[in-house]
């Protein structure tokens, strides 16, 4: 009976359920044949559809993007290619920049889009007032649909009647190109325009985590620290950073893994590739492949391309999670 | 935290000080009159832009407000959109995908919370693992899945069950589903059982009424997922084809064409029912947020 040993775990029921292990076999010698059998068709019953969905949605084109990549298809007929697919897309020019692209997108989103909320966060947390008001406000953009916000901000970033470059006129300082800055050398202000407009739109979310993960940080350690001569510099260092740790890496593993995936801002702010292909993302030269090249449209190399995505996101979430998890062990005897 | 003391980085004793005060008076001021212009400014323009002239959308210097109101460009971009029908086709399949995410995923988290069938938690695992996916790695093999169904060989292209039915395999929701049902008291189940209650029985008296919180969580992120998306929806349902985009995608096509007064009219009424939800549903919005648990 492996499956009542395993149900859920609350310590307070642990009696009651035995006592019913021991009633469900006795009525089960009584009854009919075989009521297991019955009770795991009916659990297969409610987690078909389920099942079905996860199996043709998610596992399937998983394996089918390995296959696929080692696959080519010419005039519907499927045959083997070896390594044909990857060969390629790493002679391809523009795999080495969008990946450079990729990279540069998420440094500089982590750099706004990680630190900016962190910090919004431990200010929103010592005010008093507005509480609700501003909550509503960081989060309001992340309710947009993304096409209404990066169509207002590619208005915004018009070199000759955008607001930005009026506002800097008015400021007497130099004027941009913004997203259409023709620029490659890093940090480019093509992409530097692309992580403002993304940050706006989606800074709300992490900025709500990282307060409640604030508030619950208890009042006696800044306390003892004040005690100690603790300025707030000291007390955001010793305290509050080692007290959202976890919350802060898990976040920051989520959003690399976000930003790599960079489509739908530089797509709608620019069509995707900027002037001299320097917002040119992994994602969007898998759409390239696959969806816009009107002649040559390649499956198979789009499925390549999505095999070493696949493979460097795994490889890096893999290394974060084992990283973090040791340091969380070696720590834990300190905290 | 009710246990411990409520305070924060600075000291209570701290802020009662005469000069803490003004300095805090002085910060709360700058901070909404800050967030306030780089929150809410840019969406100001979006709705005010709308109502300029043609014209006067691309002035040079950009004007702050319409010197000449012309609400005639919100009704001209209805209709030579259809945005009416781009609205009524999100809603379709936002609540399409809705109803499929609660009636499979719900039936499959209590499965596998209650009912516990023979690999159970293998299942479970490979559910939950899919959320290690990145989503846009998978978009070229599920496009293809979906134009060729496997063994059944039916092509979803451009059907609503192309949004419909991706969206049920949802690793999150299965996840927060399956934990908040195992935290139900087995009692209550049991004594429903007891009863000579069907499992469908239980989930529907029991479950379900106790499960309204999470159900509340799970659907609002269903429903704003759906209308967010962008590159699914353009691929899947017959791009560029009026009839079936969602609102989204049906703004950024018409922008490719459009002069700029109608583009941010546009943008501004497709940005209205999801402004309209979330001051409707914050406080669960908000606090669904958290509930997604980053608890470790």
């Amino acid at each position: 009976m492996a499956d009542l040993v395993t149900l859920p775990q609350t310590p307070g029921s642990r009696p009651a359920r035995r006592r019913t292990g021991a009633g469900g076999a006795r009525r089960s010698s009584a009854h009919s044949l075989n009521p297991r059998l019955r009770r795991h068709l009916s659990a297969y019953g409610f987690l078909i559809g389920g099942v079905l969905c996860f199996a043709l949605f998610s596992w399937y084109p998983m394996v089918r993007e390995f296959i696929m990549s080692f696959q080519k298809s010419q005039l519907g007929v499927t045959s083997w290619a070896g390594l044909a697919n990857y060969r390629r897309i790493f002679n391809d020019p523009t795999f080495w920049t969008a990946w450079r692209n990729t990279l540069e997108f998420t440094l500089l989103a982590l750099l706004f889009g990680f630190a900016v909320p962190f910090f919004v966060a431990i200010l929103l947390n010592e005010l008093r007032h507005a509480k609700g008001y501003l909550r509503c406000l960081v989060y309001l953009p992340v309710m947009l649909p993304p096409a209404s916000a990066l169509l207002l901000f590619a208005y915004f970033y018009d070199p000759t009647y955008g607001l930005f470059n009026d506002i800097l006129h008015t400021l007497h300082l130099p004027t941009s190109q913004w997203v259409l800055s023709p620029g490659t050398r890093w940090p480019t202000a093509a992409m530097i325009s692309v992580v403002i407009a993304a940050t706006w739109m989606n800074m709300g979310g992490a900025t709500l985590i990282y307060l409640a993960a604030l508030q619950n940080i208890p009042g006696e350690l800044y306390e003892a620290a004040e005690l100690d001569g603790a300025g707030i510099v000291k007390k955001i260092r010793h305290i509050t950073i080692p007290q959202t740790r976890l919350i802060l890496s898990m976040l920051l593993m989520l959003q690399i893994i976000a930003t790599m995936q960079m489509f739908v801002e530089a797509f709608i702010l620019d069509g995707g590739q900027g002037v001299n292909n320097n917002t040119e993302s992994v994602v969007y030269l898998i759409y390239q492949y696959a969806f816009a090249m009107s002649s040559a449209s390649n499956f198979n190399a789009a499925a390549a391309l999505g095999v070493v995505l696949l493979v460097v996101l795994g490889a890096f979430s893999g290394g974060y999670l084992w990283l973090t998890r040791t340091r969380a062990h070696l720590s834990r005897p300190r905290s | 935290m009710a246990d411990s003391y409520a305070r924060s980085l600075i000291s209570p004793a701290q802020l009662n000080r005469a000069r803490s005060k003004i300095i805090y008076r002085i910060v709360l001021t700058a901070v909404i009159v800050v967030f306030t212009l780089v929150f809410i400014g840019p969406i100001y323009f979006l709705f005010t832009d709308g109502l300029k002239s043609t014209l006067e959308a691309i002035a040079t210097p950009p004007t702050l407000y319409p010197h000449h109101t012309h609400p005639s460009s919100y009704v001209r971009a209805w209709d030579q959109f259809s945005l009416g029908r781009l609205l009524l086709n999100t809603l379709y399949y936002a609540f399409g995908a809705l109803a499929f995410q609660l009636v499979f995923d719900v039936a499959a988290a209590y499965s596998l919370s209650r009912l516990r069938p023979a690999l159970g938690n293998v299942i479970l695992a490979m559910m939950v693992a899919t959320l290690m996916i990145p989503a846009m790695v998978l978009i070229v093999p599920l496009y293809i899945t979906v134009a060729n169904l496997p063994i059944v060989h039916i092509n979803l292209i451009g059907s609503p069950a192309a949004i419909w039915l991706p969206s049920v395999a949802n690793g999150f929701n299965i996840y927060l589903l399956k934990r908040f049902f195992d935290s139900i008291p087995v009692e209550l189940t049991q004594a429903a059982a007891v009863d000579g209650a069907s499992p469908m029985r239980t989930l529907r008296s029991i479950i379900i009424p106790i499960s309204r919180p999470i159900l509340a969580v799970v659907s609002i992120f269903s429903l704003v997922a759906v209308w967010k998306d962008f590159l699914w929806p353009l691929l899947v349902e017959g791009g560029y084809n009026p009839p079936r985009e969602t609102l989204n995608v049906g703004i950024w096509v018409a922008s490719q064409t459009a002069p700029e007064n109608m583009v941010l009219a546009a943008s501004a009424i497709a940005a209205v029912p999801t402004v309209v939800f979330f001051l409707i549903f914050q406080r669960n919005i908000l606090a669904g947020l958290t509930a997604g648990g980053i608890r470790g």
